[in-house]
């Protein structure tokens, strides 16, 4: 018989605020048969599923104020209008930003990247200055980088990763020197579940006179966010990771240096006055938002951000260690697999990422997608944690705030029938 | 939709040990062609060598690493090619593709030999980039070998 558990177990001590069978009825995508079972859909690190009230915020938007935003004296325009930079506002104030000024809207946190590389890059790097990243960093936190240092001489540099997928934090104060103009890093790893430090990394950055960028794809659905307390420059982060749409994201900014970067794109909206050969650039933050922009996206982000709130961040953390906790413990039972990351459920948020001795990620995939169990199986866009850990594609399921231990059972159910086809030692 | 028949006809037991067991594994000395192909997206990758004397290949061999069905895709098709003919080695890969887009006809072919074991892969959309990735590289090689003629 197995002793009980000991209530410092990470899995006994917590017992979650949140009743994700309650939270279910909210998402019609997750009542569905897939391949003749219910959907478990443990991919959410990807996209997570949208409640009813996004989806019907969406259907509003269209049907009922559908205008140009800033542009008409119509009533539908000023509809439009008041609901797109409503949902700013409400943004800015879910991360404790200064203001609206701050939140440029952007396509989601490959965008917003991307805008800062190229508009304060492009404007403050030169030949020499450096860079700083992390072995642990989604492609669309290096490749940015990429291009502009090709394009302005700035050179890259990496912090690694300990064997228990944790950012080397002893590298910091050699990595970070006189040429360090920005350090960019992520929040939560969306490979490991790892949440980063982020004050302790931005007091040492702002020590040697360098800009933070977190990169939010992974935190702000799954974390409380206060990008005061975060203690970082600039903070980007999507919309559909969030419960939102595709296609919408946002950039936040310190005013000060929004203020001082030039355009990324040029068009409509985000001029002032055109001549034939200069124009002057609208104010904050529509200096940055050219063109006509995802509406009914921002619009619906807003409501997703509030269900979000109403449950809790806090809570829904809580919620997915604990699920990562139970995960964990029984994903330990299988003889020979490699877990990623570190192994207290307490420093990740809702991702477990593993490869078997036997079956390659792929065939894990292939098999439980017939159970009925979304999983990802890949290098997850993150190749240089691939390897570091020297693998070429690992498993990865993602929990979120409707997933329940049920589906972590199924999840194991699916495992060994991969097993029972791999195994070495498996039925023949 | 998938069923569990199909799966037990995407992981029969000759695909299983021609990937726990690949033939012909390793480098090949006095390679005549040598293609490396991957597959991004999953991180699959198999290099194929040839030694191709005249209009005959007479040996091949790879090395890589991926998925079951790429690999074992491989493992079977360097033990088809030995001793083929150019021309007909490109007809083996057409087979094999009509075979993956659903072609019975293909299937019944017994010049695939082993490959056929691979036909329930076209059940399985997603998977099929995998068992092709072998073919895609025999496709280059024979590109090459007919540019230099």
């Amino acid at each position: 018989m197995n002793p009980p558990l000991e209530p410092t177990t990470p899995t006994a001590k917590r017992s979650p605020a949140l009743d994700p069978y309650a939270l279910r009825g909210d998402f019609p995508a997750l009542h569905q048969e897939v391949n003749g079972h219910p959907l478990a859909y443990l991919d959410n690190a990807a996209t997570t599923q949208k409640p009813e009230a996004v989806l019907e915020a969406l259907l509003r938007y269209y049907r009922e104020d559908n205008a140009n935003v800033h542009r008409g004296i119509h009533e539908l325009s000023r509809r439009a209008t008041e609901a797109y930079e409503g949902s700013r506002a409400r943004i800015a104030e879910w991360i404790g930003a200064e203001g609206p000024e701050e939140v440029v809207w952007t396509r989601g946190t490959t965008e917003a990247i991307n805008l800062v590389a190229a508009s304060w890059g492009g404007s403050n790097l030169s030949e020499g200055d450096e860079i700083l990243l992390t072995e642990m960093e989604h492609h669309s936190n290096i490749v940015p980088w990429q291009l502009i240092a090709e394009r302005t001489g700035a050179r890259l540099r990496y912090v690694e990763l300990d064997e228990e997928g944790r950012l080397r934090l002893d590298q910091l104060p050699e990595l970070l020197t006189e040429r360090t103009k920005l350090m960019a890093v992520s929040h939560v790893s969306n490979a490991l579940g790892t949440i980063n430090p982020v004050p302790e990394i931005a007091r040492l950055v702002h020590e040697r006179g360098a800009l933070l960028l977190v990169d939010g794809a992974q935190g702000a659905a799954h974390h409380p966010v206060d990008v005061k307390a975060l203690g970082c420059d600039f903070y980007a982060f999507s919309g559909h990771k969030l419960m939102g749409p595709t296609g919408i994201g946002a950039l936040w900014g310190r005013e000060e240096l929004l203020d001082a970067m030039p355009p990324y794109q040029g068009g409509g909206e985000m001029i002032r006055v055109v001549k034939p050969d200069m124009s002057t650039w609208a104010a904050l933050p529509h200096k940055f938002e050219a063109g006509t922009p995802n509406i009914a996206g921002a619009v619906a982000m807003r409501v997703a951000v509030d269900y979000l709130d109403r449950i809790g961040p806090e809570a829904v953390l809580e919620h997915e260690q604990s699920l990562v906790g139970y995960a964990l413990e029984r994903l330990r039972e299988i003889p020979g697999i490699r877990l990623y990351g570190p192994p207290d459920p307490e420093e990740r948020s809702g991702v477990v990422s593993f490869s078997l001795q036997d079956a390659h990620p792929h065939d894990v995939a292939t098999i439980l997608d017939t159970e009925g169990v979304a999983i990802r199986a890949g290098h997850h866009c993150a190749q240089l944690v691939m390897r570091r850990y020297q693998v070429s594609a690992t498993t990865r399921a993602s929990f979120y705030l409707y997933n329940t231990r049920e589906e972590v059972d199924r999840l194991m159910d699916g495992l060994d029938a991969v097993q029972s086809i791999f195994g070495s030692t498996g039925t023949q | 939709m998938t069923t569990d028949v199909q799966l037990s006809s995407l992981y029969q037991q000759v695909i299983l040990d021609h990937y726990r067991k690949p033939k012909n594994k390793g480098d090949l000395e006095e390679a005549t062609a040598t293609v490396f192909m991957e597959n991004p997206v999953c991180g699959d990758e198999i290099r194929l060598q040839v030694r191709i004397e005249g209009d005959e290949i007479v040996e091949a061999r790879f090395v890589g690493s991926g998925c079951s069905i790429s690999q074992a895709s491989i493992s079977m098709l360097t033990q088809v090619l030995k001793g083929k003919k150019l021309d007909e080695a490109a007809l083996l890969a057409n087979r094999f593709t009509e075979m993956m887009h659903g072609d019975e006809t293909a299937a019944r072919d017994r010049s695939l030999k082993d490959l056929r074991a691979l036909q329930g892969v076209s059940k399985f959309p997603v998977r099929i980039k995998c068992a092709l990735l072998g073919f895609d590289a025999l496709k280059e090689v024979l590109d090459r070998s007919r540019s230099e003629e």
